[in-house]
C-alpha cells in the first residue's frame, strides 16, 4: 500500500510536467489548428538555453530563468509564428504538420551538431532528501514539481476565464472566422498563443531537466507523452489535457514498477488506443461532429 | 500526348533494365534501395496522397514483410510465400488500425499510427525467440526459382525491378478505377463524398490497408537486400522519412513517389561530404519546401514537362493543362 501511494506521488509529479506541455499543445490546436509535432523540442530547447545561461554564462538563477523565458518565447513563439504559421495556416492542417516535423528535426539535430550529442547534467532545483509522511516517502522535488505546475496551470485557467484576452482566445477557438468578423485580431492572438505555449514548455523544461538530464533527443519522448495526454484527456479542453497528463504520468510510473519496465512506453499507448476506440473525443473532452 | 507517354515509358524501362549492367556494387545497392523505397512510397501516397489519411506506421508495416521473409526463409518456405504472408499481415493490421480512422481525423490517426510504430518496434526488440531481439536476423536468403537464382546483387536488382513494375502497374490500375476516384473524393471533402454515395467506411479502410500492404511488399524485398535486419531499421524515424518522401515528391500525384524515392535515397549520398549536417540540411529543405513549394517537387517536374512539350508539340495540339494538383486538405 505504501508503494502504491509513493508511486502515486512520483506519477503525479512527472504527469504534471506532461500536463503543461499538453496544455500548450491543446491551446495551439484550438486557436490555430496547429498540431505541433515539435512540442517535445519546444521543451528541449529551453532546457539547453537554461544550461547556457545558468551553468555556462553563470548568471544568477533568477536572471537565467528570465533570460530563458524571454529567449524561448521570442524564438519558439514569435519567430515560429511569423515564419511558419503565418504562411501555412491558410493551407490546412497537413502542411503545418509536415513543417513542424521538419522543425523538430531541425532543432534536434542542430543541438546535436552545434552543441553536444552528450547528456548535460542539470543541477537539482529542489532537495531530493526524503520526506516522510507516515509510511510514505517522497522528495521535495516531486512536491515542488506538482506545486509549480498547479500554480502555472491555475493562473492560466484563471486568465482564460477572467480576462478579455482569454475570452478572445475562447472565441477564436470556437470559430476563427466569426471571431475575426467580431473584430478580434486573430493573427495577433495566434501569435500570443504561440508565445504562451513557449512559456509553458519553458517552465516544463526547467522542471523536467533535473529528472531527465538535458540531451538533444529527449524531446521525442516528452512530445509523445504530451500528445498522448492531450488525446486521452480530450483535445478541445484544457482540463482534458491536465487530466490526460496526470493519467499518462501515473500509468507510466505504475506499469514500469508493477508490469514491465521494457514496455513502459507501451501502456500509455494502449490506454490511448482504448480511448480512441471507445471515446474518441477524449475522457474529458467535448464531442465534435466533422471536426 | 499518348505517343509521348509511351516513348517515356519505353525509354524509362530501357534505362532501368540496362544501366545496372554498368554499375558497381554500391551503386547497384542504391538503385535497388531506390526501387524498394518507391514501392513503399507508392503505398503511402495511396493512403495519404489520395485518401488523405496520415500514416506514421509505414516502417512498422514494412517490418512485417521483412520479418516474414527472414523468419520463414530458413523454414523452407519459398521467398514469394514469405512476401505473401508479410503482405497479408500488413494488410490485416492496416485494417485493424484503419478502423479507428473511420471515426476520427488526421491528428488522431497520426497519433495512433505513430504509437503503433513504437509498439511494433518494442515487440520486435523484446520478442527475442521470434525476432532475435536487438541483434536482429542475419543471413537472410535471396529468392530462387528452381535453377534460376537471384543471388548476385545484379540479379536481385532485376527481381526487385519485377516487383516494382507489378506494384506500379497495380497502383495505376487502382487509381484509374472507381476506387481511385472514390479516394480522391474522400480527400477533397468527406461529407460531400458520402452524400453523393461514396461508402466512406469501406474506401477509407481499403485505402489504408492497401497502402500498408504495399509497405509489406517493400519490406519483404528490403530484407534480402541487406541480408540482415534488426529493429533499428523500422523506427518511427524511418516512417517519418517515408512521409517526407511522399510529401517532397508531391502528394496525390502518380509521379510523386518516383521523385521522392530518388531524392531521399540520393540526397544523403550527394551530401555525404557534409556528414552530420545532412539531417539539418534535410529538415531545412522540408520546411522551405512547405513554405515555397507545398505541392512538392512534382511542381518543378510539371514545369519542365510543359516547357519540353510546348517546344515540340505543334500549336494545333497544345499540351493539356496539368492535372489539378493535390489540394492539401481544404478546411
Amino acid at each position: 500500500m505504501t508503494d502504491v501511494l509513493q508511486l502515486f506521488v512520483a506519477g503525479v509529479s512527472i504527469g504534471a510536467i506532461y500536463a503543461m506541455a499538453a496544455i500548450g499543445f491543446v491551446l495551439l490546436w484550438q486557436t490555430s489548428n496547429t498540431i505541433n509535432f515539435a512540442q517535445g523540442e519546444f521543451v528541449v530547447l529551453p532546457a539547453f538555453l537554461m544550461v547556457l545561461f545558468w551553468t555556462v554564462f553563470r548568471l544568477p538563477f533568477a536572471a537565467a530563468l528570465l533570460a530563458t523565458l524571454v529567449v524561448s518565447t521570442l524564438l519558439l513563439g514569435l519567430l515560429v509564428k511569423a515564419v511558419l504559421v503565418e504562411r501555412l495556416l491558410k493551407m490546412g492542417v497537413l502542411p503545418l504538420v509536415i513543417a513542424t516535423i521538419g522543425l523538430s528535426m531541425l532543432i534536434r539535430y542542430s543541438l546535436q551538431q552545434f552543441w553536444t550529442p552528450l547528456a548535460l547534467p542539470f543541477p537539482a532545483l529542489f532537495s531530493r532528501a526524503p520526506i516522510r509522511v507516515g509510511e510514505v516517502i517522497f522528495t521535495r522535488e516531486e512536491l515542488m514539481n506538482v506545486l509549480f505546475a498547479a500554480l502555472v496551470i491555475g493562473a492560466l485557467q484563471l486568465a482564460i476565464r477572467r480576462t478579455k484576452l482569454g475570452w478572445a482566445m475562447q472565441a477564436v477557438a470556437q470559430n476563427r472566422n466569426l471571431a475575426a468578423v467580431l473584430g478580434i485580431n486573430v493573427s495577433r492572438l495566434v501569435g500570443l498563443t504561440f508565445m504562451l505555449n513557449a512559456a509553458l514548455t519553458a517552465v516544463a523544461a526547467i522542471l523536467v531537466a533535473p529528472v531527465y538530464l538535458v540531451k538533444y533527443d529527449i524531446g521525442i519522448g516528452i512530445g509523445l507523452k504530451a500528445f498522448y495526454a492531450a488525446i486521452i484527456g480530450g483535445f478541445n479542453q484544457i482540463r482534458g489535457a491536465l487530466l490526460g497528463g496526470l493519467l499518462v504520468g501515473l500509468v507510466e510510473t505504475y506499469s514500469a514498477a508493477y508490469i514491465s519496465n521494457q514496455f513502459r512506453d507501451a501502456f500509455a499507448l494502449i490506454m490511448l488506443i482504448g480511448v480512441l476506440l471507445l471515446k474518441p473525443e477524449g475522457l474529458w473532452g467535448i464531442k465534435e461532429e466533422w471536426m | 500526348m499518348r505517343g509521348w507517354r509511351a516513348l517515356g515509358l519505353l525509354g524509362g524501362g530501357a534505362i532501368l533494365l540496362l544501366f545496372p549492367l554498368f554499375l558497381e556494387q554500391y551503386k547497384l545497392y542504391l538503385a535497388s534501395l531506390t526501387l524498394v523505397y518507391l514501392i513503399l512510397a507508392i503505398g503511402l501516397n495511396l493512403t495519404l496522397g489520395y485518401a488523405g489519411q496520415i500514416s506514421l506506421a509505414h516502417a512498422g508495416f514494412m517490418s512485417f514483410g521483412s520479418y516474414a521473409v527472414a523468419i520463414l526463409g530458413p523454414l523452407g518456405v519459398p521467398f514469394e510465400g514469405g512476401i505473401i504472408v508479410g503482405t497479408a499481415i500488413a494488410f490485416l493490421w492496416g485494417l485493424v488500425l484503419g478502423f479507428p480512422a473511420l471515426k476520427v481525423k488526421h491528428h488522431y490517426l497520426a497519433m495512433v499510427t505513430l504509437g503503433f510504430n513504437i509498439i511494433v518496434f518494442l515487440v520486435l526488440r523484446n520478442w527475442e525467440s521470434l525476432t532475435g531481439g536487438s541483434f536482429g536476423i542475419s543471413g537472410i536468403g535471396r529468392p530462387h526459382w528452381g535453377p534460376l537464382r537471384f543471388l548476385s546483387d545484379r540479379a536481385y536488382y532485376y527481381y526487385i525491378l519485377g516487383w516494382a513494375t507489378l506494384v506500379v502497374a497495380s497502383a495505376y490500375w487502382i487509381l484509374h478505377s472507381r476506387w481511385g476516384r472514390a479516394f480522391r473524393a474522400i480527400r477533397e471533402n468527406e461529407m460531400r463524398a458520402e452524400v453523393v454515395g461514396v461508402s466512406l467506411r469501406n474506401y477509407k479502410l481499403m485505402a489504408f490497408a492497401i497502402g500498408s500492404a504495399y509497405a509489406g511488399i517493400g519490406g519483404a524485398l528490403f530484407a534480402p537486400l541487406l541480408t540482415y535486419i534488426d529493429p533499428g531499421a523500422f523506427t518511427l524515424d524511418r516512417s517519418i522519412q517515408f512521409l517526407m518522401m511522399v510529401v517532397m515528391g508531391g502528394l496525390g500525384r502518380f509521379e510523386g513517389p518516383f521523385i521522392g524515392a530518388v531524392v531521399v535515397t540520393l540526397l544523403p549520398e550527394l551530401l555525404r561530404a557534409s556528414e552530420g549536417f545532412y539531417l539539418i540540411i534535410f529538415s531545412l529543405a522540408v520546411i522551405l519546401m512547405m513554405l515555397f513549394m507545398p505541392k512538392g517537387l512534382v511542381a518543378a517536374w510539371d514545369w519542365m514537362v510543359c516547357r519540353l512539350t510546348r517546344r515540340t508539340v505543334s500549336p494545333a495540339h497544345p499540351p493539356p493543362p496539368p492535372e489539378p494538383a493535390a489540394v492539401l486538405e481544404p478546411e
